[in-house]
């Protein structure tokens, strides 16, 4: 065994170094003969016969050096080299089929490798966590009332965590927090900055240790304890210049001192599991027993216990669940996490609620990218069978001169992965790109996208599809190499023969498949575009061109409720009315939730001296909001706005949305009636139509809004409306809130636009996709189209000629031509048009007030592929119509 | 070269080789080819040049060394010369020969009955 081991590794010197050993052979080789013409002549021949035996008896010398060198080499590689080297020449010879080849090649592969590592990052590969499959997400089922019905209270979290038996563990995290909720201050200008509060456990529970310095201990998570943060890996080195010394040191957040205790590892980013589109700037520890208080506040998520399945996890938190009080101190409050179907709880794998959503859209864009390189294939394909047509006499060259067929076979095949290889090369650069651009997409709503690399299973992919794409595209026009008969090929003078029909039939059918496919892609993004054309045709209830939010710091500290309001009511009227007074401000106001964003529910509001059966109605969605907002928003508003005299010692008023106002008062002007809400009786002093506030494509629901002069608002958002673009305002507007407040952080403006396309980026990013890969399709099609038409034109010259010359006119040669273009592409419609029937219902999921059999989508599509081809094919034609009878008839 | 021949096994001829430097001691391609025509009676059909393929096989197994020296008439030759593992090897596949050929020759005469 260790002599065949010797032997392979003096193989594979002896391959590396084929210089050194053949002069040695060769040298040897002289000597043997020399010797053997001394002996001769000792036996007394003449010179000549002496030299002559001495060949005779040796054989072949250069057959001796063959064999000696497969003996001694790695005769394969030697063979693949020839094989290389033959096949790069007659590449760079036709460089004009080779650039085409790998440019189709490298779009095809680039788009499978692009795609392929977004749906490995969001869908296939699990979390960025340690045993990741036992972590799930808790959540009551789904309901009406928002992120209020989605989460539990410190109560409730307390009692589940211990009655629970099937988790190690059970941590959550603050679910109302907002964007730059936090102000960073004793270092130049305040700073706003984006903070999460989460349970002391939170990090234990993930499996996530802090790159630098501790997670927090049981200690920070009681009441009084000093505050401490984590920081967020890009925040640190954003704001901190990646200075280690940082941690142990005090930071100003919110004009208080807390203790930075680490810095979290570069791997967890707690927006991208958590809430896609959003950045954390840090973490900070939640204290349960500040919370008691408050409503559901939190967002649940568990680590199961070793071989427990998320079905035994439900099954467990139906006996739990029945049991927990939002607040134990209040009985009255226990049992009302079961909704009125008696369902107590869904609970969930953290990854099927990261990525569930999006399973079947990735999907969907894996089979339409896996299409776009069936398309490559058979176009290249297409372009390898006419040039092996062209090439056919060179092979029947060969192989009369004793290449064998599985040779030449090889060739072809070497040559096509040679193509695919420069393809892959190629196309991973441009999936390299496309990766490194999307990861740094704040604007795109996915999950994990800003972890999404070219790593090694998307270099392995790489690898696998190039493979067989070459072996796909290769196989067809080798095996049509392999099954031809050499003499008919030499004989075949090109024209009219029976090989060349055969040839022109294959591809034709080759062409039909492409059209097919190009035509299920185009529908598919069709419906897709109309789908995504219909969302961004809902009416939001709101208008977000010209208007903009940001985050107001302000200070109503007070040493009573009302004292309290008055004082917010105050200094929100002096912003509202200075920021107003500003040139380019049309309107301002404040709110404390934006839509599309977070959003809660305050218990259950009732019209007055009415009565509805159990469970008709459910708590609307709240906000707090100032004079002005509506107007600032762009909302239509029937009854009056409120004002600044809606104080906290006059009468209490809300307004409600067009939906609640239809339940509460059907067929009635809700207008003047009283609300029974949050504890008092409100009049209703305005109607304002229905906003989108969850999300821009479900069902708005109810909203109702609430005086911020009456009612505490949670945060402040300043919102206006202007006539010149926000941006250029942003500078005055600070400067104003300033003058107010010094310590009003140097926020941003963000357009209330980019909010409604944040909430539609997921819809917008497949529809591009989808677009994109449509358009290669369509492209590859009528190249496939244009290569077999202009194909046939040249090898029809003679008989275009010979019918020219009997009278035919120009036009009629043209519409000959056009009439095969129209077979070819009407064929592949109609297979492409049935195709598209069937997998059209597939999508039907993903579409938005678009049928699958949409007749919009299916005529466009047609008259669209009818029209590419006839391009496609109009200019083969127009240069049949233009060959010279006398000039074709000349030539052969 | 006549029908008469024997055409060369597939390995035998490496075998042929490894007694030939057994029984001569060292010696060079030329020496070693010559030897085994004799020894055969020149009923082997041998092109000489194949024996190089050979050479360089048994080499790169380690079962015979290789150098250049000058031969008896003042020639530059390289010379092989058999290694232990060599002789190893040479005893195991002559024995195995051996059997073989007896139970090749046990065979055929009792199929001519």
């Amino acid at each position: 065994m260790r002599d065949y081991l010797r032997q392979g590794w003096h193989r594979v010197r002896a391959f590396f170094g084929k210089a050194p050993l053949d002069e040695d052979l060769d040298a040897e080789m002289a000597a043997h003969l020399e010797m053997a013409v001394d002996e001769n002549l000792k036996r007394g021949m003449t010179p000549d016969e002496a030299r002559r035996q001495a060949m005779v008896r040796f054989g072949g010398v250069q057959q001796a050096r063959e064999k000696q060198r497969a003996a001694r080499g790695l005769p394969f590689l030697d063979v693949l080299g020839q094989d290389l080297r033959y096949t790069l020449r007659t590449l760079g010879r036709d460089a004009g089929f080779t650039t085409v080849a790998v440019l189709i090649l490298a779009l095809g592969i680039g788009a499978n490798v692009a795609v392929f590592s977004v749906v490995n990052t969001i869908l296939v590969r699990p979390l960025p966590f340690p045993q990741s499959q036992q972590l799930v997400w808790i959540a009551p089922p789904p309901t009406k009332c928002g992120l209020s019905c989605a989460t539990y209270s410190a109560d409730a979290y307390e009692e589940f965590k211990a009655q629970s038996r099937s988790y190690e563990d059970v941590t959550g995290y603050m679910a109302f927090s907002s964007p730059d909720n936090l102000r960073l201050t004793g270092r130049g200008e305040p700073q706003p900055a984006t903070g999460i509060e989460v349970l002391g456990n939170f990090l234990q529970l993930l499996g996530v240790q802090p790159a630098l310095g501790r997670s927090f201990t049981a200690a920070e998570t009681r009441q009084g304890a000093h505050p401490v943060v984590l920081l967020a890996d890009p925040y640190w080195r954003r704001q901190f210049a990646a200075d280690p010394k940082i941690v142990g040191s005090e930071i100003d957040l919110n004009g208080k001192p807390v203790t930075v205790v680490g810095v979290l590892p570069r791997s967890f980013d707690f927006g991208a599991v958590f809430s896609p589109g959003s950045k954390v700037d840090m973490i900070t520890p939640l204290i349960l027993d500040d919370e008691r208080m408050w409503g559901n506040i939190l967002t649940l998520i568990g680590r199961m216990k070793p071989g427990v399945t998320v079905a035994q996890a439900n099954a467990d938190a139906a006996t739990v669940v029945p049991h927990l009080c939002w607040n134990i101190k209040y009985p009255d409050t226990c049992g009302q996490y079961v909704n009125k179907h008696g369902v107590s709880m869904g609970v969930q794998t953290l990854k099927d609620y990261v990525s569930g959503r999006l399973r079947r859209s990735l999907i969907a864009l894996w089979c339409a990218v896996g299409t776009i390189l069936l398309i490559v294939c058979v176009n290249l394909s297409n372009l390898l069978l006419a040039r092996t047509a062209a090439r056919s006499k060179e092979f029947a060259m060969r192989a009369a001169l004793g290449a064998g067929r599985g040779r030449l076979v090889r060739q072809l095949l070497t040559e096509a992965l040679i193509l695919s290889g420069a393809g892959a090369v190629l196309g991973l650069g441009f999936a390299y790109g496309v990766i490194f651009w999307l990861s740094h997409q704040q604007s795109i709503a996915l999950p994990l996208l800003g972890t999404m690399r070219i790593d090694g299973e998307a270099l392995s992919w790489t690898v696998l599809i190039a493979v067989m794409t070459a072996v796909l595209f290769g196989l067809v026009p080798g095996l049509r190499m392999a099954s031809g008969n050499l003499h008919e090929t030499l004989k075949d003078s090109g024209a009219g023969s029976g090989a060349g029909r055969r040839h022109e039939r294959l591809r034709a059918v080759l062409v039909i498949s492409e059209v097919a496919l190009a035509c299920v892609l185009l529908v598919g993004a069709g419906l897709l575009l109309r789908s995504f054309l219909k969302v961004m045709d809902i009416d939001l209830g709101f208008q977000p061109e010209q208007a903009a939010s940001m985050r107001v710091d302000y200070d109503d500290r007070a040493p009573d409720g009302n004292a309290s309001a008055v004082k917010r009511g105050v200094i929100f009227q002096q912003i509202v009315e200075r920021v107003r007074a500003l040139p380019g401000v049309e309107a301002a106001g404040f709110t404390d939730y934006l839509p599309l964003g977070r959003n809660r529910a305050w218990g259950t509001p009732t019209p007055k001296g009415k009565t509805f059966p159990e469970g008709a109605l459910h708590g609307p969605l709240v906000y707090v909001i100032s004079p002005g907002y509506i107007g600032a928003m762009g909302m239509r508003l029937h009854g009056r706005d409120f004002a600044w005299s809606d104080g906290p010692t006059s009468q209490k008023v809300v307004m409600i949305n067009a939906s609640a106002a239809q339940v509460y008062w059907p067929g009635q002007d809700a207008v003047g009636r009283i609300l029974q809400a949050n504890g008092g009786d409100c009049v209703v002093v305005g109607v304002v139509d229905d906003v989108h506030a969850d999300s821009v494509e479900g069902d708005p629901g109810w909203q109702i809004y609430y005086p911020m002069m009456q009612q505490g608002p949670s945060d402040a958002e300043l919102v206006i409306r202007t006539s010149v673009p926000p941006a250029s305002l942003a500078g005055s507007v600070l400067h104003a809130l300033r003058e107010l407040n010094p310590n009003q952080p140097a926020a941003e403006f963000r357009p209330i636009a980019q909010m409604v396309d944040r909430a539609v980026s997921p819809r917008k990013f497949f529809v591009l996709l989808v677009g994109l890969f449509a358009a290669l399709g369509l492209t590859l099609a009528s190249l496939g189209i244009y290569g077999v038409i202009a194909y046939g034109v040249t090898r029809q010259t003679q008989e275009i000629g010979i019918r020219m010359a009997l009278g035919a006119s120009r036009g009629r040669v043209q519409r000959g031509v056009l009439g095969q273009t129209l077979v070819l592409a009407l064929v592949g419609i109609a297979a492409g048009t049935v195709t598209s029937f069937v997998v059209s219902k597939e999508i039907a999921s993903l579409l938005f007030g678009t049928q699958p059999t949409d007749p919009m989508t299916y005529v466009a599509m047609v008259v669209l592929l009818t029209t590419v081809a006839l391009v496609a094919g109009y200019l083969p034609a127009r240069r049949a119509s233009r060959i010279n009878p006398l000039v074709a008839l000349r030539s052969q | 070269m006549g029908d008469s021949k024997l055409d060369l096994l597939q390995g035998t001829l490496d075998l042929m080789v490894l007694q030939t430097l057994a029984a001569m001691g060292e010696q060079h391609g030329y020496g070693i080819a010559r030897r085994i025509e004799q020894v055969s009676g020149d009923e082997v059909l041998l092109n000489q040049g194949t024996i190089y393929a050979s050479l360089v096989r048994l080499q790169q197994r380690g079962w015979i060394d290789a150098e250049w020296g000058v031969s008896d008439n003042n020639r530059k030759a390289k010379f092989y010369s058999i290694t232990k593992r060599g002789r190893k090897q040479l005893a195991e596949d002559a024995a195995y020969w051996q059997r073989l050929a007896a139970v090749m020759g046990r065979v055929l005469e009792q199929s001519r009955e």
